[in-house]
């Protein structure tokens, strides 16, 4: 049943998290991807939320949660303390994503992102028009947007390469959900968002 | 799934007492010291089921008893905890079997300080001897297996209640699958500590109090008693719960200024602190907070191992007004347990009340321990 009403990133995630391994996912909403990878893989987890509702939710499904903002969560949490850290749809939320991704590197040996890009092309032309893009993946006007860093798949991996963050795999897809076949640039431009796998050089 | 059948109460309760030590089989206490006969009153909501699954041991605050829900033949107000535990409500008594017994060293029912001392056939006063949260725990264990149960689904408590229920998940994680710590400390930092002092001086300094045998004297340290009542519930509530419940208003509208009762807060620290001495004993409140000061699981290097091979789902809440024992203390539990691997779920609760929001009915408060047990019990044993 949660795989099921998974959303299409987080069954990408999902995909990139070994059986039995021990997950914390930072802005885990409700609990799903950890309530399908604790069923159908065995893992352990725990969530961290700030949203009440969705806070509520993870309980009611048996998700370990803590309320929590992620940046206050995660200096907490000892150094290599899970196999795999998840940052799905959040960066962009993230006051300091620097921080966050530095310590993601601290606290896990395996970091799964998904983002939204900022550079897709209709984001482009919309900008080009003279309006703030609004999409599926940026659903929300500049003044009640929760987003508060806005990234191009492009700046993005330049502050990876900065952290020393390699990218073992990177996913892309179109806002139908499409997975895209390309290398390089041309995703940047094509791309609507994106699942990274990286892991710290160290 | 969740029915939305009518909150009700467990209607009319009878606090029952058991013996469940004797001066041949004494309770050991973590001192070492013996103590016999031990006497524990405790209350029951609900019925065991056939696999005893759907247990729920309810630990008390300091000051609280045995009575945590229903009514008393005559009473005027309910149990204690009877928002939270009847039918319908988060403990839905229809599907869970609540138990909840009065401390030992407390004076409402079990064996305490101003218990007879069989040896010599008057009150022990300060002949009681010292406590250790770990021997609250012995006696919880004590009797469960009284009441014939081998496993609690969940172990719940607030204030001084959580801090039980740390110091059982720490000691005998196998006694339960679930535990709910709320409002508690795992460590009272020194400004905790100074305020049980000036509430333990209070008392001892009364000139009735005659080294604890007041009893024995026919009196008791009723205005120390009172006064140490009056400082904690200022300790209890939150700056914003006193002013929205009392602001500056004057007791008297007519009266003029002096040194008695002007103010209306006044008033109502005057009324907590005489309540106080009709259910309260003074020797009980030095017994009892000293365990509270004393207390410091984590200072053991082995305290976790045994919760690292039996895991036991926790949540700990704290709420954000609450100075007494501030959102800090949970954190520290938290990560304490966190760092074991636990499953643990914490959140930090909005209330305008202070320390005393554990009691209340917060709907958010409420809602999460709802979904916390619903899932408890979905899970069973």
């Amino acid at each position: 049943m949660n795989t099921a009403s998974l959303r299409l990133d987080l069954q990408l995630v999902a995909d990139q998290i070994f059986p039995g391994s021990r997950v914390l996912d930072l802005g885990c909403g409700s609990g799903s991807l950890l309530a399908h990878l604790m069923d159908a893989k065995r893992c352990s987890g725990l969530g961290v939320e700030i949203d009440p509702e969705s806070v509520l939710g993870a309980i009611r499904r048996g998700v370990p949660v803590l309320d929590r903002r992620v940046e206050d969560a995660l200096v907490d949490f000892a150094d290599d303390s899970y196999d795999t850290v998840v940052l799905s749809r959040t960066l962009q939320t993230m006051l300091r994503p620097e921080f966050v991704l530095s310590q993601m590197a601290r606290v896990a040996e395996r970091l799964v992102v998904s983002v939204p890009n900022f550079g897709w092309y209709r984001n482009r032309l919309r900008l080009l028009s003279g309006r703030m893009p609004v999409s599926k993946e940026i659903p929300y006007q500049w003044y009640n947007s929760p987003n508060l860093r806005f990234t191009t798949l492009a700046d993005l991996e330049d502050l990876f390469d900065q952290l020393d963050l390699i990218v073992d795999r990177r996913f892309t897809y179109t806002q139908q959900g499409r997975r895209l076949r390309m290398y390089g640039q041309s995703a940047n431009l094509m791309a609507s968002a994106a699942v990274y796998v990286l892991r710290p050089a160290r | 799934m969740s029915t939305h059948q009518e909150s009700g109460s467990v209607g009319v309760t009878q606090t029952l007492t058991a013996r469940l030590f004797t001066a041949e089989a004494p309770l050991v206490l973590a001192s070492g010291a013996e103590l016999g006969p031990v006497d524990v009153a405790y209350e029951t909501y609900g019925t065991l089921n056939a696999d005893g699954s759907n247990a729920v041991y309810i630990c008390h605050a300091l000051t609280g008893d045995a009575h945590a829900a229903g009514w008393h033949e005559g009473a005027r107000r309910p149990g204690w905890w009877d928002n939270l535990i009847g039918p319908g409500k988060p403990l839905d008594t229809t599907r869970f079997f609540v138990i909840c017994s009065n401390l030992i060293g407390g004076c409402q029912g079990s064996t305490g300080p101003s218990s007879t001392n069989p040896t010599t056939g008057e009150a022990y006063g300060l002949d009681f001897p010292l406590l250790d949260m770990a021997d609250f725990v012995s006696v919880h264990r004590a009797l469960l297996a009284h009441l014939g149960v081998r496993r609690l689904l969940v172990a719940l408590g607030g204030s001084l209640g959580g801090m039980q229920v740390l110091q059982w998940s720490l000691t005998h994680p196998g006694d339960m699958a679930n535990a709910a710590i709320i409002a508690a400390s795992s460590r009272l930092t020194a400004q905790n500590i100074a305020f049980s002092a000036v509430a333990r001086r209070a008392i001892m300094a009364d000139r009735q109090f005659k080294d604890g045998q007041y009893a024995a004297a026919g009196t008791s340290p009723a205005v120390g008693l009172s006064i140490a009542r009056m400082m904690a519930h200022i300790t209890y509530m939150s700056e914003d719960a006193f002013t929205e419940k009392f602001g500056r208003s004057p007791q008297n509208a007519t009266s003029r200024r002096g040194f008695g009762i002007d103010f209306a807060v006044e008033s109502y620290l005057d009324h907590q602190g005489t309540t106080f001495l009709e259910r309260f004993d003074a020797l009980s409140y030095l017994y009892l907070t000293r365990v509270m000061d004393y207390f410091d699981p984590f200072a053991r290097g082995d305290a976790l191992s045994l919760l690292r091979s039996h895991p036991v789902n926790h949540l700990v809440v704290s709420f954000d007004t609450d100075w007494r024992f501030s959102t800090e203390h949970s954190l520290r539990i938290l990560r304490h347990l966190e760092g074991a691997r636990q499953p643990v779920t914490f959140r930090e609760l909005k209330s305008a009340y202070g320390h005393d929001s554990f009691l209340l009915d917060d709907p958010t408060y409420h809602a999460t321990l709802r979904a916390w047990f619903d899932r408890a019990l979905e899970v069973g044993l």
